[in-house]
């Protein structure tokens, strides 16, 4: 099968430069004649879920659609990138870069002054402006749900923050000096959306045009939608005109949704798609092992799995159960049948005190039963008791192994847990109701600082992400502190003092912290890893294959 | 004689259809979930999702709503899945020729099986014949039409390579044919491309060998039954008696008038098959109602069950209709005793 | 004792020309052992995790190999035995009783009743049995009492239909009338005069339908819906095994599957063996 293609290969390398195909060094590979689909120009995709909307902005909108976003439209700002220790690239929190926005000003504590492109357009034709940055931020902080919480992450929460100094430059007038405002423009959420364009299909009931722009992108980014399908597949073609980055090598992209992994990974394997990042650990560590494919792996950053319990509902109340819990965990085992090596494991921490504001840090429980029955009899359950472990039907290959051995190691102590899978669409509906007392979840944000962890997770703002209900003023305080402290010594201090506070009351037990592992053929490159964990296309290119 | 059988038909079956709206409207309102809490997002407060409850109408009663859901209906609405936001109709539309494509298949290799089988086991009772044949339909209505489909892929991709691998109903990167029917197989040949026919034909012969098996047992028995019957009659014994050629006598006197109570249970087979549908579609990833419905009920999405309950009862209750009124052309003796 | 020995000799007689029948009673006489015995006897627990490596092929440590998460197979498939016939039996027997119920009553008075369990069940009839039942236990909630629920409702309606066409049938047969007669309350009437005579054809039935309720068990938990994780239970184990077949992992759903084949199987031969003991008019 590899001979006709090969010819054929050579052949368009010797014709290639005369037709001109390819920029630089990269040169075109013939079509192969089965799939047609197949040449530098169109990267096949196959993923286990697919985007359900086009509107990151939108109600129930899922994470394949913040990638969906991602690709197709602009924001203000995007991150730079730096190498790893281990070679691999990734974004740089540190160093946002310009996209709409070709410079800024800060008046620090006033406002952030953006001037935008002048030649910036949408994918329509017509030009980028001001207005079209207003509407769509007005929209982001107005329209409720995730995308008002994440603005308010970074301090942005009223129209009236936003204003139109003219057509090409936009400010944001800041309430507090907050170090996440910068890095929040970043972040998908507040995307710019053609106002014009999504006005036309907005009506009385539907001001913000959700309904239209759940199927129909109103976009200036890097790639157009071709077709949208949700369920099936999303086909991308490059903008030509795109002016916020270097327009992107790859002409198409198509995304196709194979709910199986081992059919995904099978169709790397015969060659008949080109990336995958969302295989099991297990298949990748397996495809790492056998070299033919290039695997890369990061740390999830900011992230962690964790087994949650409600502190509201007894007998989790007690800390003496809760500790006795974070002593039972078979925490190797689960590391390396849930994460297969690729990744960091949480637990087994050095000291009962937080030594560093590194994060996420490893918190100091480690296996010990004998230890757990004490605390259940210090508790008074030492004859156990009963409860439910909930966890995410969608991400079941994680989460299901793991629950089968806590499972067996509390039965050791006679606690009987009764398994129950949630399926994916309803799970955020069941975090939010908070009547979970038992549960296998994982969580990371977006902006790269364990304040920001802790602002979801921790404080009693009781956030979604608070399945544990966890409220406690002291913790607050700490959190507080540490957003808006005045110098590096002070964050520091305010951290340590919040992570000791978690590791003391154990209302959350950290496992791991897992890899956005990618697999893809060789001759693709530009991959790097993106705190939203999803591929960037318009970074990637591919070359001639190696023969 | 057709207005008459018709009406005596049409009254009961729309009672059933009724029933079915009942049955369906109850059943889903019993199912757990909250659409209200997962459309308003996840950082929603209670009002919020208040607000959204009120929208959706399940604030009110469940006679109200009920007869919110009767109104919706007789206007052709069937509501919105919430989950994909898009109207149960259209998604109902979109997806049923990929289940009909497989049910029909399926039928058809059932049928060229187990007729053969049944009128051979008829004309040599207790023979080897009749001994295979028995074993063969009791085997295939006792396989699980999940494990069997598995079996399948198995043997026939991953040891022999010959069929792809089970993701739907054609590769992930071909596109489909330009839509007339709906029918992947029908399309194909009608814009002339033969590559794509053959491709979807591959997609389609696991999944409906294995729900086909399922249909052989009950074609099987009651062909044979049938034709034992017929065989022993009167006009066949006569036949015979005049030395007409055994083919004349097999197709022309026997075959026709056992097909009758063949097709009455080809209407239940084909129903049951609908329901069978939902395992196959679930091995195979089958894009078709029956992994909607499926997908549906597992994130208690209302207006989807309700929609696929009621279009599959409406389908069993008109297929029921026309296999009266087709009877009643084959069998003038039904028109007779009316 | 006598109507004994002549049920025994008439049933040697069956079997001995319907092979088949007898090869099911001998298998679901095994089946029923391995159910009864079998959980004592297996050499691991069906329910730990990692006793050997994850997805291991048929080897002499693990006679059916390991399961993704490390359990042994072989002991999970004969553990399932028990479970999977328990839910068949008792779905089986709550259909016959609700059915048989509903079916003699709507038989023996007709009526409004009559009509309104006859829409009833037309309506049922009208569904794809399985989505039914699948709606039921999704309403519920995932448990082996809700598989059985399920199961029971969806094939009452076959045994409402027979018994009440039986009872119609028998309704104006003399016997019934001295019965009548002789002061017996309606009620006595159908379960001592009418039943005894319409059991063998619903035994037929009822043993015909051990087979379907165990696949209807086996699909629900195909599907994700009625047994929970870690219970062992054949339809379970498929599920949890299918996705392994497209990488080759074969023996994850084979031997679960080809278990519940064996046991569907025999429940059949030997409902074809009932039904020619007690109704040879059926045979077919």
């Amino acid at each position: 099968m590899d001979d006709p293609r090969r010819l054929t290969l050579w052949l368009c390398l010797l014709t290639a430069p005369a037709l001109g195909c390819g920029k630089g060094s990269h040169t075109a590979y013939a079509a192969d004649s089965k799939n047609p689909l197949k040449g530098t120009s169109t990267l096949l995709v196959a993923v286990e879920e697919g985007p359900n909307s086009l509107d990151i902005q939108g109600v129930g909108t899922n994470r394949p659609s913040y990638g969906a976003s991602w690709n197709v439209y602009d924001r203000l700002i995007t991150f730079g990138k730096k190498t790893r220790p281990d070679g691999q690239v990734m974004y740089d929190y540190e160093k946002p870069e310009p996209e709409l926005a070709e410079r800024w000003e800060i008046d620090p504590g006033k406002s952030i002054t953006f001037f935008l492109r002048k030649d910036a357009t949408f994918h329509d034709g017509t030009p980028v402006t001001a207005q079209d940055v207003k509407w769509s931020f007005d929209r982001a902080v107005t329209i409720g749900g995730f995308p008002t919480f994440q603005m308010k992450a970074g301090s942005l929460e009223k129209p009236a923050q936003f204003e139109v100094v003219d057509d090409h430059t936009f400010r944001v007038k800041l309430v507090r000096n907050d170090k996440f405002t910068l890095p929040d423009l970043g972040v998908p959420v507040p995307a710019i959306y053609n106002s014009k364009l999504a006005k036309s299909h907005a009506t009385p009931t539907d001001p913000w045009a959700q309904t239209w722009l759940k199927n129909n992108a109103a976009a200036s980014g890097g790639y157009k939608v071709d077709k949208f399908e949700p369920g099936v597949q999303l086909q991308l073609r490059r903008f030509e005109n795109w002016k916020s980055g270097p327009v992107p090598q790859l002409e198409r992209v198509i995304l196709r949704v194979v709910p199986s992994a081992a059919t995904r990974r099978a169709m790397l394997e015969r060659g008949d798609v080109d990336v995958l990042f969302d295989l099991p650990p297990r298949d990748v560590s397996e495809l790492a092992a056998k070299g033919t494919f290039k695997v890369q792996g990061v740390p999830v950053e900011n992230f962690m799995w964790f087994i949650d319990m409600n502190v509201k509902k007894p007998p989790f109340d007690k800390l003496e159960v809760r500790q006795a819990i974070a002593a039972a965990i078979p925490y190797d085992q689960i590391y390396g049948s849930a994460c297969y090596g690729r990744g960091v494991p949480l637990y087994g921490g050095p000291s009962k005190t937080a030594t560093t504001a590194e994060w996420p840090q490893p918190y100091p429980y480690k296996t010990d039963l004998a230890k757990a029955k004490q605390l259940l009899a210090a508790a008074g359950l030492s004859k156990g008791f009963s409860t439910t472990l909930y966890y995410n039907l969608g991400l079941s290959t994680w989460s299901e192994p793991i629950a089968l051995m806590l499972q067996q190691n509390l039965r050791k102590l006679n606690i009987d847990v009764t398994l129950e899978k949630i399926p994916a669409a309803n799970w955020r509906g069941e975090m939010g109701k908070k009547s979970m007392p038992f549960l296998i979840n994982d969580m990371g944000g977006w902006l790269n600082y364990p304040d920001y962890f802790f602002f979801w997770n921790y404080h009693s703002q009781n956030a979604v992400f608070n399945t544990m209900s966890y409220q406690n003023p002291d913790m607050d305080k700490a959190i507080d502190a540490a957003r808006f402290a005045e110098s590096p010594e002070l964050y520091a201090s305010a951290v340590k003092t919040f992570i000791t506070k978690a590791f003391d009351d154990t209302p959350r037990i950290p496992l791991f912290q897992s890899n956005v592992d990618v697999a893809m053929k060789p001759n693709i490159h530009g991959y790097q890893y993106w705190f939203h964990r999803q591929v960037d296309f318009r970074q990637l290119y591919k070359t001639v294959s190696a023969p | 004689m057709t207005m008459q059988l018709l009406s005596k038909r049409l009254v009961p079956a729309l009672i059933s259809l009724i029933g079915v709206l009942i049955v369906s409207f109850v059943l889903t309102r019993a199912l757990p979930g909250d659409p209200a809490a997962y459309l308003a997002g996840p950082a929603a407060t209670a009002d919020a999702v208040a607000e959204v409850r009120k929208s959706l109408g399940l604030d009110r009663n469940v006679f109200e709503q009920f007869v919110v859901y009767v109104k919706q209906i007789t206007r052709g609405e069937l509501g919105d899945s919430w989950a994909t936001g898009q109207p149960v109709l259209s998604e109902l539309v979109n997806r049923l020729p990929a289940s009909i494509e497989l049910t029909a298949l399926g039928l058809i290799l059932a049928l060229i099986v187990a007729l053969p089988l049944g009128i051979i086991a008829a004309l040599r009772p207790n023979s080897p014949i009749d001994h295979t044949a028995r074993v063969v339909s009791t085997l295939g209505v006792s396989l699980p039409t999940f494990f069997t489909g598995l079996l399948l892929v198995y043997i026939f991709y991953y040891q022999l390579d010959w069929l792809p691998a089970p993701m739907g109903r054609l590769a992930p990167f071909t596109d489909a044919p330009e839509k007339i029917t709906g029918f992947y197989t029908v399309d194909s040949l009608l814009t002339g491309d033969f590559y794509l026919f053959l491709e979807a034909l591959r997609f389609l012969i696991l999944p409906a060998f294995t729900l086909g098996m399922f249909a052989l047992a009950p074609i099987a028995r009651m062909t044979r039954a049938s034709m034992l019957g017929v065989l022993s009659s009167d006009y066949v014994r006569t036949a015979r008696a005049n030395r007409l050629p055994a083919w004349k006598v097999l197709i022309v006197y026997a075959l026709r008038n056992a097909l009758l109570p063949i097709v009455t249970m080809l209407g239940m087979v084909f129903s049951f098959l609908l329901g069978a549908n939902v395992l196959v579609e679930k091995v195979f990833s089958w894009p078709g109602v029956g992994s909607f419905a499926l997908e549906a009920l597992m994130i208690s999405d209302y207006a989807a069950v309700q929609g696929f309950v009621l279009s599959m009862g409406l389908i069993y209750v008109l297929l029921n209709l026309s296999i009266d009124i087709a009877y009643g052309y084959i069998d003038p003796r039904v028109q007779v005793e009316s | 004792m006598k109507t004994m020995t002549a049920l025994y000799r008439h049933g040697r007689y069956v079997l001995s020309n319907n092979s088949l029948a007898a090869v099911g009673v001998l298998a679901l006489f095994v089946l029923v052992t391995l159910a009864v015995i079998g959980p004592s006897l297996v050499p691991f627990d069906p329910i730990e995790t990692f006793v050997g490596p994850t997805l291991q092929p048929p080897s002499s440590a693990h006679w059916f190999g390991t399961d993704q998460v490390g359990r042994d197979i072989f002991s999970r498939v004969i553990v399932a035995a028990r479970l999977d016939l328990t839910i068949a039996v008792f779905a089986v027997v709550l259909s016959f009783l609700a059915g048989t119920a509903v079916g003699c009553v709507s038989g023996y008075f007709g009526g409004w009743f009559d009509r309104i369990s006859g829409r009833v069940v037309d309506s049922m009839m009208a569904f794809p049995l399985f989505v039914l039942a699948m709606g039921v236990v999704a309403a519920m909630g995932n448990s082996v009492s809700s598989v059985v629920c399920a199961t029971a409702l969806v094939n009452a309606p076959f045994y409402v239909r027979l018994a009440r066409a039986e009872v119609a049938q028998r309704r104006t047969a003399e016997y019934v009338d001295a019965a009548i007669l002789a002061g017996n309350g309606s009620i006595r009437v159908i379960s001592n005069h009418l039943l005894p005579n319409i059991l063998p054809t619903l035994s037929v039935q009822m043993s015909l339908n051990l087979g379907w309720a165990v696949l209807n068990a086996a699909g629900l938990s195909f599907i994700g819906l009625g047994v929970r994780p870690p219970a062992a239970e054949w339809g379970i184990m498929v599920a949890e095994g299918a996705q392994y077949v497209v990488s080759g992992h074969w023996w994850a759903c084979f031997f679960p599957g080809i278990a519940l084949m064996f046991c569907v199987l025999c429940f059949n031969f030997m409902g074809d063996g009932v039904r020619d003991l007690l109704d040879p008019r059926q045979r077919t």
